[in-house]
């Protein structure tokens, strides 16, 4: 595939949208994995939400 | 599952465990048919093979805005229903929003120094795109520095709401002004200026790009409500302590 004269623009472009997306994906991956794991650590402790100890299933 | 169960944050986040696997698998596949369609399209007449950066720039400009109209929708049903997954919802989308906007700004300035000589000009289009990566990054420090975070959620729903101005002066700013930045070549009367073999490959790396942004924008939501989970437990712990010391 030949990109002509302005090839280093159109490669910048998309090394940017690459990171741009890998990193917004790596960032909600590990904010879930740090939100599970603190909720799991507060379970474990027992700590239980209001709605939990009285069996309803609202948040 | 009725619409209405879908409004509590458990049978929220039971549907979203359940759809986010699928839509990954959408997302994936959806990107390798729409790069394999950018990288093979043929040039442009006149842009040559700079017209691949389209393929970034535009569903990242569509979806910089779909962005702030999801908030903006979003913030009545946090200022007039106060409930609280429409907040969710608007502050999962303002970092995902923000960086399509910064995506399209990057990819634009990359497209415009080849082809207009210059990165940026302070034309109506690229000027109220950046007001809205602006906007974007007032909200998000609304959000990220309110003490009380209903307070921060108000006003960045205001914000939201005062900002959607900015939505129609960029779609039309094009022919409201005289701008360096073409008029809608796409989605215009008489249809679209643009090639098909263009065309085609431009709505897959749209739909990819879309089913990216709701794929990010679930999983960010289930992030924010586990967070609001972790917060109200650790306020119960804190009383739990409070009332055995004393």
């Amino acid at each position: 595939m030949n990109l002509g004269p302005h090839a280093d623009f159109i490669i910048a472009a998309y090394a940017v949208a690459i990171f741009v997306v890998a990193a917004m994906t790596a960032w909600i991956v590990l904010d879930y994995v740090t939100q599970r794991r603190i909720l799991d650590d507060l379970e474990e402790r027992g700590i239980t939400r209001r709605s939990h100890r009285t069996g309803k299933g609202a948040p | 599952m009725a619409v209405i169960d879908i409004a509590n944050p458990t049978r929220f986040l039971k549907l979203v465990d359940r759809l986010l696997p699928w839509l990954a698998a959408a997302t994936v596949l959806m990107f390798v048919y729409g790069l394999n369609g950018a990288l093979h399209a043929p040039d442009d007449y006149q842009q040559g093979a700079t017209v691949k950066i389209m393929f970034l720039h535009v569903p990242s400009a569509w979806l910089g805005m779909f962005g702030w109209a999801l908030m903006s929708v979003a913030a009545l049903g946090t200022l007039v229903w106060r409930h609280p997954l429409a907040d969710v919802a608007a502050k999962a989308a303002a970092p995902i929003g923000a960086a399509f906007t910064f995506l399209c700004l990057v990819t634009g300035s990359l497209w415009g120094r080849p082809m207009w000589g210059t990165y940026w000009v302070w034309d109506a289009r690229l000027t109220s795109v950046l007001i809205l990566f602006l906007l974007y990054l007032g909200v998000l420090s609304l959000y990220w520095t309110a003490e009380d975070p209903g307070r921060g959620a108000r006003a960045a729903a205001i914000l939201a709401l005062v900002g959607a101005v900015n939505i129609p002066i960029i779609k039309f700013s094009v022919d409201w002004w005289n701008t360096l930045h073409q008029p809608a070549s796409i989605f215009r009367m008489g249809g679209s200026t643009i090639d098909p073999s263009i065309l085609h490959p431009l709505f897959a790396m749209a739909i990819a790009f879309t089913l990216l942004f709701v794929t990010l924008h679930l999983a960010a939501m289930r992030n924010e409500i586990l967070r609001r989970r972790v917060r109200a437990m650790r306020l119960m712990q804190a009383q739990q302590l409070a009332e055995a010391s004393s």
